[in-house]
């Protein structure tokens, strides 16, 4: 039965919800000012039975991408990833300073105290692909985010 | 018969080493006045790289279009740092904190100066740059110039910094450090991105007493 809803993703996503394969937590985009086109959206993500996150849609840009800021030295990197691994059970965050959503071609600048609506999707080991929604709040672009003190601190 | 000889008597002991004592407590009554008379000694928490040769100006534009270079900043501590406005994480991390430090500073944060060098001038406008800016601190002050003076004034302060495909758009690698100047538009320090505000803020009260 799943399996057949699965080939329907608008079914699929429910069928998520009420299983709780997925949760996510935490879901936050960084405000932006006028001609601003970039951000950020952050959350915590666990997948009860593991697989990877592959993609993030919102109407509120036009292109999500995944990720990963690292430091080499003092000289900030950001590559894209074609995918998140979600190790079973794990809690994975994205947070400005590792892996994290980036939101390219805002359509509107993201004023402090808006939510944001946004879709995953999550493949299983079988490359099952499963969507969740999620509305994301967006935090004051001056928000401070300590560089690596950051984490279990988003309520 | 038993008399103890002079050399070992208490009183001669004493006696012969009192000049010693006498020296030793001048050179350190000098001393304590060199390193104590002055203030106490400086210990920064940021790198010191005062006199290194470089990080030592810029020829830039602010955000009214005015030619901006160190010395107009000239007796205020400044913090100089470079990133563009479409990043995610180090820049508005780093933003935030030295936002921190102006509030950590209190009354001093008058003779204190935040400048925010662009290295995508292409993207980032004045106008841009002002919105953004003020969203941290309104004090805080933009700067750019065109690709080449961009390129230049990196290279003087030793910045990494390229553009990175994403997409049909771009983002940014740079470096994150901080610099630090002192009222006299020297450069003095260079802050790691994980320094914290207030062991900033105390570099900065150092520079400002001089």
């Amino acid at each position: 039965m799943k399996a057949r809803l699965s080939l329907i993703p608008l079914l699929a996503a429910f069928a998520v919800g009420a299983h709780a394969q997925v949760t996510v937590s935490d879901a936050w985009v960084r405000g932006t000012v006028a001609q601003q086109k970039t951000t950020g959206l952050f959350f915590s993500i666990t997948s009860a039975q593991g697989g990877k996150l592959v993609a993030v849609s919102t109407p509120a840009a036009h292109d999500l991408q995944l990720h990963e800021m690292s430091m080499k030295g003092d000289v900030m990197t950001m590559r894209q990833v074609p995918a998140i691994d979600l190790p079973a059970g794990k809690t994975v965050k994205l947070e400005p300073n590792g892996l994290h959503v980036m939101m390219f071609g805002l359509v509107h600048p993201l004023a402090a105290g808006e939510t944001v609506p946004v879709t995953l999707a999550v493949e299983d080991a079988k490359g099952k692909r499963e969507t969740v929604q999620v509305q994301a709040r967006v935090e004051a672009l001056g928000t401070p985010h300590t560089m690596g003190a950051m984490s279990g601190s988003m309520k | 018969m038993t008399e103890p000889t002079p050399s070992t008597s208490p009183t001669h002991l004493v006696l012969r080493s009192l000049p010693i004592a006498i020296v030793i407590a001048v050179v350190g009554a000098f001393l304590a006045f060199i390193f104590l008379g002055s203030g106490p000694p400086t210990r920064f928490n940021a790198i010191d790289i005062t006199g290194s040769g470089y990080a030592d100006d810029f020829q830039l534009t602010d955000m009214d279009g005015h030619p901006r270079s160190i010395a107009d900043y000239r007796g205020n501590a400044v913090m100089v740092f470079f990133g563009f406005t479409q990043c995610p994480s180090a820049c508005p991390t780093e933003l935030a904190r030295s936002a921190e430090v102006m509030r950590r500073l209190g009354p001093s944060a008058r003779h204190v100066r935040m400048l925010f060098i662009t290295i995508d001038p292409e993207r980032d406008t004045p106008e841009l740059m002002r919105n953004y800016l003020q969203a941290f601190d309104p004090s805080f002050i933009g700067l750019r110039g065109d690709l080449a003076a961009t390129a230049a004034t990196a290279r003087r302060f030793k910045v990494f910094y390229q553009k990175v495909p994403a997409g049909d758009t771009y983002t940014m690698d740079h470096s994150t450090f901080t610099y630090l100047f002192d009222p006299k538009g020297r450069i003095r320090l260079l802050a790691r991105p994980d320094l914290d505000a207030s062991a900033i803020a105390n570099d900065l009260r150092q520079l400002l007493a001089g």
